[in-house]
């Protein structure tokens, strides 16, 4: 356990040293939910019922960035080998990782939401549902990244190949993510679509950390 | 105390080296030799758990290594090829994981390769040997009785690898197993050889 502490806590290290690997993250985000009221028009009735699709998707591709690093940084330079070593289980490792990624990019992408989703018109009454939603939807970005990163390790071009595995994976939170805000507009309860999705969280806090481990036995 | 029978090993299809044995006894310690390509590096992943062999076993104290891989990894110790430092962190901040893995004082290991004057400095700053160095460094708080060395002193000056050499004996002095790939020729007196390729 202490070990799995010393994980965290040199993830936590190193990505500030990187910190401008959050802030990337954070400008795409903003960026790229910026295109919309410049690509759809600036409507405000419009704008307000599309933003949380807006947040939730821009969210999804930013959370996407960083990803590639998450092993291949440790891999190029041996450190990868020195974690298995390390005596910490396969999948105690990939779930290090996961909380590392969430903590780094997940909660940024959540404090950076608000602002962003009330420059879309969104109407106050409604982001507490969306910021519910993207609670749990992160923490599954997160270890559903991880699985994915630590599938593509060692493969060529394992960067385009990251998205493309991930992608379809991350659907389901989108849909229910987006259904829960749907539902806060239409007047009735988000709360089963938000339940929904933190049953997706747990499926995929056990489950994405195992199978990374195993992807990181077989990683050269 | 390591005993290894049979090992095979394949890249991507293409034999590395077949039918590999060896045993190294308490104290011991085996270098191997061969030309490039020949598995040296390989064998060393082998025996680290880190790559599974295609046929062959190997054996902790008469019992399969593998079963209990956890058990395995608390064992032993292994420096790459590759140094596996970050160059944003100091040199203290790199050893610290591995201090809080294997129990230790970082200060006391940065000492032992003479890196202590160096220890509060960005990894970037610091040459290929100074590097290599600080890699080494993680064996000189590791109680584990099986050090596994790829290259252990390429780019090091004579006096760091006098610093290494006795790091070496210690480890021996004290009944640990050390096999170690090199050109270079190590400071292992009586080690055994065993040649690949």
């Amino acid at each position: 356990m202490s070990l799995f502490v010393a994980l965290l806590a040199r993830e936590l290290r190193l990505s500030v040293r990187h910190g401008a690997d959050t802030l990337a993250v954070l400008l795409f985000f903003a960026l790229a939910a910026m295109l919309f009221p410049l690509a759809i028009g600036p409507a405000p009735e419009t704008l307000g019922r599309l933003a949380p699709g807006i947040v939730w998707v821009c969210a999804l591709l930013a959370a996407l960035l960083p990803l590639d690093r998450v092993f291949g940084a440790d891999h190029e330079d041996g450190s990868l080998d020195q974690l298995r070593l390390s005596g910490l289980a396969p999948p105690a490792i990939a779930l290090g990782k996961a909380l590392a990624h969430w903590l780094t990019t997940g909660l940024p992408l959540l404090l950076a939401a608000s602002p962003l989703a009330v420059m879309l018109r969104l109407p106050s009454e409604r982001l507490p549902v969306l910021l519910a939603g993207l609670l749990p939807g992160t923490l599954v970005l997160s270890l559903l990244g991880t699985l994915g990163a630590a599938i593509v390790l060692g493969a060529r071009r394992g960067g385009v190949l990251l998205p493309l595995l991930v992608l379809p994976l991350a659907a389901p939170v989108l849909i229910f993510g987006t259904a829960a805000s749907d539902a806060a507009a239409a007047g009735l309860s988000p709360r089963p679509h938000l339940l929904l999705l933190c049953a997706v969280l747990a499926l995929a806090l056990p489950l994405c950390p195992l199978a990374a481990g195993a992807a990181l036995r077989e990683a050269e | 105390m390591l005993e290894a029978q049979g090992l095979t090993v394949f890249r991507a299809e293409r034999l590395v080296f077949r039918d590999v044995g060896f045993s190294v006894g308490p104290g011991g310690a085996l270098v191997l030799s061969g030309p490039n390509g020949s598995g040296k590096s390989s064998l060393l992943r082998l025996l680290a758990g880190l790559l599974p062999p295609a046929a062959g076993r190997v054996l902790w104290e008469g019992a399969d290594a593998f079963t209990d891989a956890g058990a395995h990894a608390r064992r032993l110790a292994y420096v790459g090829h590759q140094d596996a430092v970050k160059p944003g962190l100091t040199a203290t901040q790199n050893l610290r994981f591995a201090a809080r893995a294997t129990g230790g004082s970082v200060a006391a290991a940065l000492e032992a390769m003479r890196l202590g004057p160096l220890a509060d400095l960005p990894v970037r700053l610091l040459s290929a040997g100074q590097r290599r160095r600080l890699a080494l460094a993680r064996l000189a708080f590791s109680a584990a009785p099986l050090w596994l060395l790829d290259e252990p002193t390429i780019g090091l000056d004579a006096s760091s690898v006098e610093a290494f050499g006795a790091l070496l004996s210690a480890q021996r002095a004290r009944g640990g197993v050390v096999v170690a790939a090199t050109h270079l020729g190590l400071p292992l007196p009586d080690a055994a050889v065993l040649q690949l390729g």
